[in-house]
């Protein structure tokens, strides 16, 4: 019994800790003038995002979540900033416009939304609590349930895959200039 | 292993999502808003893993991965334009790209 709730102490200080850095660093993103420092600081987000991943059973989620997100989406960041140049753009300069007044109303209307939607859905259904099996999560779960159960999505989304990197080489191929 | 409970994660998660709403909105830069996008589908993200994990259901981690998936595809494509308007010594300001004729 002390076991498990020391267990449990440690549960919610590594929730705790990859919350605050989740939320900090989700507010650095936006909040840095300069777009690289903003590239930078979602490595962390995405890093306590897998932290969190862990806490919930998905242990494959979470690696794919680091070797795709910090791996590879933020490194095409960092490249393609690299290669446009530093443009600052300071997001609260020039005092509070109508234009930042109406964004920031909208983003907390949309904040409230959410809230009111999903406790007014799920109000007491959330709060009992679930165990889970040993192999849920686990690399061989993932690929049993992804190529067993969920074939017709892995094939979608090699598809899209597909269609995305033919369109990245079309959109950066230089024969586009000569057409205008 | 009780920590906390599956609502505690859809509160950061809808937090997570308001933030980048709010990025959206207020940043003019073209690639700090694809960033902003990967925060709120991060969140989208955190939201099914932690509703798996509640009903014990994959689906929610297979979906998952697709809309990593679907937010790799969308920052190449995204990336791309931003390379094309580079080349075209476009301005990268959203509020400037309001028309879509180069």
């Amino acid at each position: 019994m002390i076991v498990a709730s020391a267990g449990n102490v440690l549960v919610w200080i590594v929730w705790f800790a990859a919350a605050f850095a989740c939320v900090g660093s989700a507010v650095a993103v936006i909040s840095f003038s300069n777009p690289f420092f903003s590239a930078l600081a979602l490595i962390g987000n995405l890093g306590s995002l897998a932290v969190m991943y862990l806490l919930l059973a998905a242990e494959f989620v979470a690696a794919a979540q680091v070797l795709v997100y910090a791996g590879a989406v933020v490194v095409m960041f960092l490249f393609v900033i690299a290669y446009v140049g530093p443009r600052r753009e300071t997001p609260w300069s020039g005092g509070p416009s109508w234009q930042t007044f109406a964004a920031v109303a909208a983003a907390g209307a949309l904040l409230v939304e959410i809230v009111v939607a999903v406790g007014m859905q799920a109000s007491g259904s959330l709060s009992h609590r679930s165990s889970v099996g040993a192999d849920f999560g686990t690399p061989a779960w993932i690929g049993r349930v992804f190529l067993v159960d969920h074939l017709l999505a892995f094939e979608i989304t090699s598809v899209v895959l597909l269609i995305a990197a033919v369109g990245g080489v079309i959109l950066g191929s230089h024969t586009r200039r000569a057409t205008t | 292993m009780d920590g906390p409970n599956v609502a505690w994660y859809i509160a950061i998660a809808a937090v997570l999502f308001g933030i980048g709403a709010l990025g959206v909105l207020i940043r003019r830069n073209t690639l700090v808003v694809l960033l902003s996008l990967e925060l709120m589908l991060n969140a989208g993200n955190l939201a099914l893993i932690a509703l798996s994990r509640h009903w014990h259901n994959g689906a929610g981690q297979i979906f998952a991965l697709t809309v990593m998936a679907v937010a790799a595809s969308e920052v190449c494509v995204g990336l791309g334009l931003v390379v094309a308007l580079n080349r075209r010594n476009l301005s990268l300001d959203v509020d400037t790209l309001s028309e879509l004729r180069g």
